[in-house]
C-alpha cells in the first residue's frame, strides 16, 4: 500500500504492507539508520522518534498509524547537532556503546519541550522506558539537566522580556 | 605485553610528503589471540604536511572505549594536542598485531607497545629536524606537534619534517626515551569519546546500520532445542511471501559429546532473505517446521537443581585444590557454618542484537561485523565456505555492547554461508528472541560450602563443592574455577572441590566471567563468617588478609599471574570504607550497608552499598562507593568513571531480576520484559568512584569493577533485614527493584 508521511521535514511516500512498523520503513526503506531495533516489543525504548510531537515506539507503530504524520528521527534533531541535548551529551560524555542513545535522546527532547526546569524524578518518568544496557543512567541524567539549563539560558537571551515564573534553580 | 626484541618499527614516506610509522609484532601476547599473527606492516600513524595527525584505532569497540583510550597512549607520546588528532577505525588485518575485545586485556596489551609506537615516531621527528639545522638532538624538544631548537628558539611543525622523517633508520625500539609521566598532556585527561557526536546525530555507524547497494535481510531460524535439526518445511509457501527472495534448510553434522563445543559455527536451521527485514521475519512466523529436536530436548533447569543437591552429598568427581587437612578442621572448629549458593545462567543481551553483513562474490568475501574476535571469525568462516583466509575481509564496526557475546562468530558464519548462496550483500539480523534463546550463556553454578571457626573467630577451614556443567575434566566454557581464587592462601584447611553435570546449551563469557558469580558466593559467605565471629564485616577481612596462611607465591606482581596482592585489597577496603564513612554512620531501621572486594582481570576493586529494603521486600540501593586500584594511571579518568558506573549497574540487574532457564530443552525467557535490566529510576541515585593509584602498569577496566556490586548489595539486603539470600535473582526470593 501507498502511505505518505513526513520525516524530518521531508515529505515521502513509501510502498509497503500496512502492518509494517515504522521502525522497519525507517531503516529498511528509507535508509535512516539512527534508530535502533532493540526488542520489537516496546520494552527498550532504542526505537524512539516523535510522531507528530510526540514520542512514540517505532516498532510499535505501524506505518498505517503513522500515515500522513509528522515524524522526527534523531538524525532531524538538530541540522548540525547542536540540539541542547546533542550538545550536554557530548559535554557529559554520556555514551559507553552508544546504541541506546538516540532513543534517549529522542525520549529527553519530547521531555524537555515541554518542561525546560525538570527534577530528577521528572527525568525518571520520561526516560525510564529507555533501556540502557551499559548502564550509563547517570551521565543521562546529568546531561538532560545540563541541556535543560543550556535550553533556558537561550530562551532568556532570545526572549529577554519573559517573565521567568516559577524557575526555582536546581542542582 | 612488550615490543620484544623480534618487534620492530618501520617509517614508511607516504605519498604527499606524510609518513607512516609501522609496528612489526612477531608474537602475540597470550595464547588464547591465537597463533602469532603473520607478519605484514601496518599504520597507527599518520603524520599529514599540515601537521594533522591520523592514529588508527585497532581493536573492535564495544563500549569500553579503545577506540579513544588507544590513540590516546599514541599520541601522548608522540607530543600532538589531541585536538589536532583524527582518530580511523582499522579494518581488521593480522599487520595491526591482537585486534581483539575482551579480558579487559586493551590497556595492559596496549600500554606499552602504543605508547612506544609514539614515542619512536617522535624520537625520529627530533632526529630529522636536528640534521635540518645541524645541532645535536639534545638540543631540541618537542610541544604541541612542533619540534622546538632550546638556544635559538627556531621550530618546525610535525607536518614539515615528516618527508625527512621518512628516510631515517629506525632506532632500536629499546633504545626510545618514554616522556617522564609527570609531563603527560593527554594520559589522565578526560577526553571525549571520539564517535560522541556521531552516535547523539544518529550516523549510521553500528554494524546493524551497514547498508550496501542491492543489499538483501535475512533472519536465519534454528531450533529452540540446541542441537536441533529442520528435517521439513512449508519453504514453497514461504517463497511467495511479501518481499521473501529465497528461503532454505542449511544442514550441518551432528553436534557430538556431553556438552557443546565453543563457537561451533553454523548450526542447522532455514534462511529467509527478503527485501526488507521485515519481510524476512514476519515470513518467518508463518514458517511450519518439523524438528528433529535431537538428544537434548528433555533438559530442564529443574532437574539440573535436584541433581546437583543430590552431587552436593556424594563424593566431588574432581578435587581442584587441597592445603591442609579439612576434616580434622571442621571437626575441631568451635563453630561451622554452612551455606549453599545458587546462580543461574544468564544471557549477554547486548542492545544491539546479533547481526553480520557479507557480500560473496568471485570467491571472496568481504564481511562487516562487530565481533570482538574478529580473527577468529574470519577463520571459521574461510573453513565453512573452503575459501583461503585471504579471500576474507573483514570490516570492523562499532558494537552496540559486547559483554562477551560477540567472542563467538555464530552469526558470522550464518552471515558468510547465506551471502554465498545468494550472491548479492546480505545484512543477517537476529531478532532479540533469536538473541536470548541462542546465547553462549553464563554458566550457572551451586556451590556448597562449609566453614570452620576458632574461638577467636578466625577462619580455620574452608571446604567447597562447587557443582556446574561440563564434560568429564572439562568444563563448560566459562565455568572452570581458579585453584587460587580467593579465600585460598588466606587459610590453613582449605579445599575446593568440582562435580559436573552434562549440558545441551552453550556457555560463554561473560563481562567478568567466572567472577561474576564467584564473588557473590564467595563475598557473601565470608560475610556470613564475619557475623558468625561477630565481627564487623570489614575488620574481619582485614583481619584475614593480615593473616594469610601460606606465603604469597612467586609472581604475586604479574598482572596475569592472577595472585593476589594483598597490599592492593587492603588499600581498595581502606578507601572505600573511608569514603563511606563504614561503621561510622547511624542508619535507619530496614537500611544497611554491606562491603565486598574482589580481585579480577588485574583489577582490585572493593565496594560499599546503601540500601534500604521495605516491608514488600522493594530493594533500594541508595548509594555505592567503588574504590578500584588497576595500576599506576588512570588513561581516560570520564570514560573509567562511566565504565565503573556501568559495572555497579549491570551487577545490579545481574543480582536482582536476571535468569534464563530451560524447559523441554528450550530457553523459557524470550525478551527483556523476562530478562530483565535495571531502569534508570531504579538505578543507585549516586555512584562515587576512587581510584588508588599504584605503581603497577595500567590494567584494564571493562570487568573488574563488576564483580564485587553483587555481594556489597547482598551484603547491605542482610544487613537492612537479617535475611541471608544465597540464590541469584533475588527476585526469585520475592525481593524487587524499586
Amino acid at each position: 500500500m501507498q502511505f505518505k508521511i513526513t520525516v524530518n521535514g521531508k515529505a515521502t511516500n513509501v510502498d509497503v504492507p500496512e502492518d509494517m512498523p515504522l521502525l522497519w520503513v525507517l531503516r529498511d526503506v528509507l535508509h535512516l539508520n539512527g534508530t535502533k531495533y532493540g526488542c520489537g516489543i516496546g520494552q527498550c525504548g532504542a526505537c524512539m522518534v516523535h510522531v507528530n510531537g510526540r514520542p512514540a515506539r517505532s516498532c510499535l507503530t505501524s506505518i498505517s498509524s503513522a500515515a500522513n504524520a509528522k515524524v522526527v528521527t534523531i538524525e532531524g534533531l538538530s541540522i548540525d547537532g547542536s540540539h541542547p541535548l546533542q550538545v550536554a551529551w557530548k559535554d557529559v560524555d554520556v555514551p559507553q556503546c552508544g546504541y541506546c542513545q538516540a532513543g534517549q535522546i529522542m525520549s529527553a527532547a519530547a521531555l524537555l519541550a515541554t518542561n525546560v526546569n525538570p527534577t530528577d524524578k521528572d527525568i525518571d518518568n520520561a526516560l525510564d522506558g529507555n533501556l540502557c544496557r551499559c548502564g550509563t543512567y547517570l551521565r543521562i541524567r546529568h546531561a538532560v539537566h545540563a541541556a535543560a539549563k543550556i535550553k533556558r539560558e537561550s530562551t532568556k537571551k532570545t526572549a529577554p522580556k519573559t517573565t521567568s515564573s516559577g524557575s526555582k534553580k536546581r542542582q | 605485553m612488550e615490543i620484544n626484541r623480534r618487534s620492530f618499527l618501520q617509517a614508511t614516506a607516504l605519498t604527499g610528503g606524510g609518513i607512516l610509522l609501522s609496528l612489526y609484532p612477531e608474537t602475540q601476547a597470550k595464547a588464547q589471540f591465537g597463533p602469532p599473527a603473520k607478519l605484514s606492516p601496518s599504520a597507527f600513524v599518520k603524520i599529514h604536511p599540515d601537521g594533522k595527525v591520523t592514529l588508527m584505532a585497532r581493536s573492535p569497540e564495544v563500549g569500553q572505549g579503545a577506540k579513544t583510550m588507544m590513540p590516546m597512549l599514541i599520541a601522548e607520546e608522540l607530543d600532538v594536542d589531541w585536538k589536532s588528532v583524527k582518530v580511523e577505525q582499522s579494518d581488521f588485518d593480522p599487520k595491526y598485531g591482537f585486534q581483539f575485545a575482551g579480558g579487559s586485556f586493551g590497556t595492559p596489551g596496549s600500554w606499552e607497545p602504543l605508547r612506544r609506537v609514539g614515542a619512536t615516531m617522535r624520537y625520529l621527528l627530533v632526529i630529522a629536524a636536528a640534521q635540518e639545522w645541524v645541532v645535536p638532538t639534545t638540543e631540541c624538544f618537542t610541544a604541541s606537534g612542533r619540534v622546538f631548537h632550546r638556544p635559538t628558539n627556531k621550530s618546525l611543525g610535525y607536518g614539515e619534517l615528516a618527508a625527512k622523517t621518512s628516510a631515517l633508520p629506525l632506532p632500536d625500539p629499546k633504545a626510545v626515551p618514554f616522556k617522564d609521566p609527570k609531563d603527560y598532556k593527554i594520559i589522565g585527561r578526560s577526553t571525549a569519546g571520539v564517535d560522541v557526536t556521531q552516535i547523539t546525530t544518529g550516523k549510521p555507524i553500528f554494524g546493524i546500520d551497514v547498508t550496501l547497494p542491492n543489499m538483501l535481510y535475512a533472519a536465519y531460524h534454528k531450533c529452540p532445542v540446541f542441537g536441533g535439526k529442520v528435517v521439513s518445511a512449508n519453504l514453497e509457501e514461504i517463497k511467495k511471501m511479501y518481499g521473501v527472495r529465497h528461503a532454505f534448510v542449511v544442514e550441518v553434522p551432528d553436534i557430538m559429546g556431553n556438552i557443546l563445543p565453543s563457537d561451533p559455527g553454523l548450526e542447522s536451521g532455514i534462511a529467509i532473505v527478503a527485501d526488507n527485514w521485515w519481510a524476512a521475519q514476519s515470513a518467518r512466523k508463518k514458517l511450519n517446521v518439523v524438528w528433529n529436536e535431537g538428544r537434548w530436548a528433555n533438559q530442564n533447569s529443574e532437574d539440573f537443581a535436584k541433581r546437583a543437591l543430590e552431587m552436593s552429598t556424594q563424593t566431588p568427581a574432581r578435587t581442584v585444590k587441597v592445603d591442609g587437612d579439612i576434616d580434622t578442621a571442621l571437626q575441631g572448629a568451635s563453630k561451622t557454618v554452612e551455606g549453599k549458593y545458587v546462580y543461574p545462567f544468564i544471557s549477554h543481551a547486548t542492545l544491539e542484537p546479533q547481526n553480520c553483513t557479507a557480500h560473496f562474490k568471485d570467491g571472496k568475501i568481504e564481511i562487516w561485523s562487530t565481533s570482538q574476535v574478529p580473527g577468529s571469525g574470519r577463520s571459521m568462516v574461510a573453513k565453512q565456505l573452503g575459501i583461503p583466509e585471504s579471500a576474507v575481509t573483514l570490516y570492523m564496526l562499532r558494537a552496540g555492547g559486547g559483554f562477551g557475546r560477540r567472542l563467538t562468530n555464530d552469526y558470522m558464519v550464518e552471515a558468510a554461508y547465506i551471502a554465498k548462496q545468494v550472491g548479492v550483500p546480505v545484512k543477517l539480523i537476529w531478532s532479540r528472541e533469536d538473541d536470548m534463546a541462542h546465547d553462549y550463556y553464563r554458566p550457572g553454578g551451586f556451590q556448597f560450602l562449609k566453614a570452620g571457626l576458632d574461638a577467636s573467630g578466625k577462619v580455620v577451614a574452608w571446604r567447597n563443592h562447587y557443582v556446574t556443567y561440563g564434560d568429564g575434566n572439562r568444563y563448560a566454557d566459562a565455568a572452570d574455577m581458579r585453584p587460587n581464587e580467593f579465600p585460598q592462601r588466606f587459610i590453613a584447611n582449605f579445599g575446593l572441590y568440582s562435580s559436573v553435570l552434562p549440558l545441551g546449551i552453550r556457555t560463554g563469557y561473560l563481562r567478568a566471567p567466572g567472577s561474576n558469580a564467584f564473588a557473590f558466593v564467595i563475598q557473601s559467605f565470608i560475610d556470613e563468617l564475619a557475623h558468625a565471629a561477630g565481627k564487623d564485616p570489614l575488620a574481619f577481612r582485614l583481619e584475614m588478609l593480615a593473616n594469610p596462611a601460606f606465603p604469597s607465591p612467586p609472581g604475586a606482581n604479574n598482572p596475569f599471574a592472577g595472585n593476589l596482592d594483598v597490599k592492593r585489597v587492603q588499600g581498595v577496603l581502606e578507601l572505600v570504607a573511608e569514603k563511606a564513612g563504614w561503621g561510622k554512620r547511624v542508619l535507619p531501621k530496614g537500611t544497611g550497608m554491606g562491603i565486598a572486594f574482589h580481585f579480577s582481570h588485574s583489577g582490585y576493586f572493593a565496594e560499599v552499598a546503601e540500601v534500604s529494603v521495605s516491608a514488600q521486600k522493594g530493594v533500594k540501593v541508595h548509594k555505592v562507593w567503588v574504590a578500584g586500584d588497576i595500576g599506576s594511571h588512570i588513561i581516560n579518568p570520564i570514560a573509567a568513571e562511566n565504565m565503573v558506573q556501568g559495572s555497579v549497574v549491570d551487577g545490579l540487574s545481574e543480582l536482582m531480576s536476571q535468569e534464563i532457564t530451560l524447559k523441554s530443552g528450550r530457553v523459557v525467557q524470550t525478551n527483556y520484559h523476562q530478562h530483565k535490566m535495571a531502569r534508570m529510576s531504579q538505578s543507585p541515585a549516586r555512584i562515587e568512584v576512587h581510584f588508588l593509584t599504584s605503581e603497577n602498569a595500567p590494567t584494564g577496566l571493562g570487568e573488574p569493577a563488576l564483580p564485587p556490586i553483587l555481594p556489597a548489595i547482598a551484603n547491605a539486603i542482610f544487613a537492612a533485614t537479617g535475611e541471608r539470600i544465597r540464590e541469584i535473582p533475588f527476585s526469585k526470593s520475592g525481593y524487587t527493584l524499586e
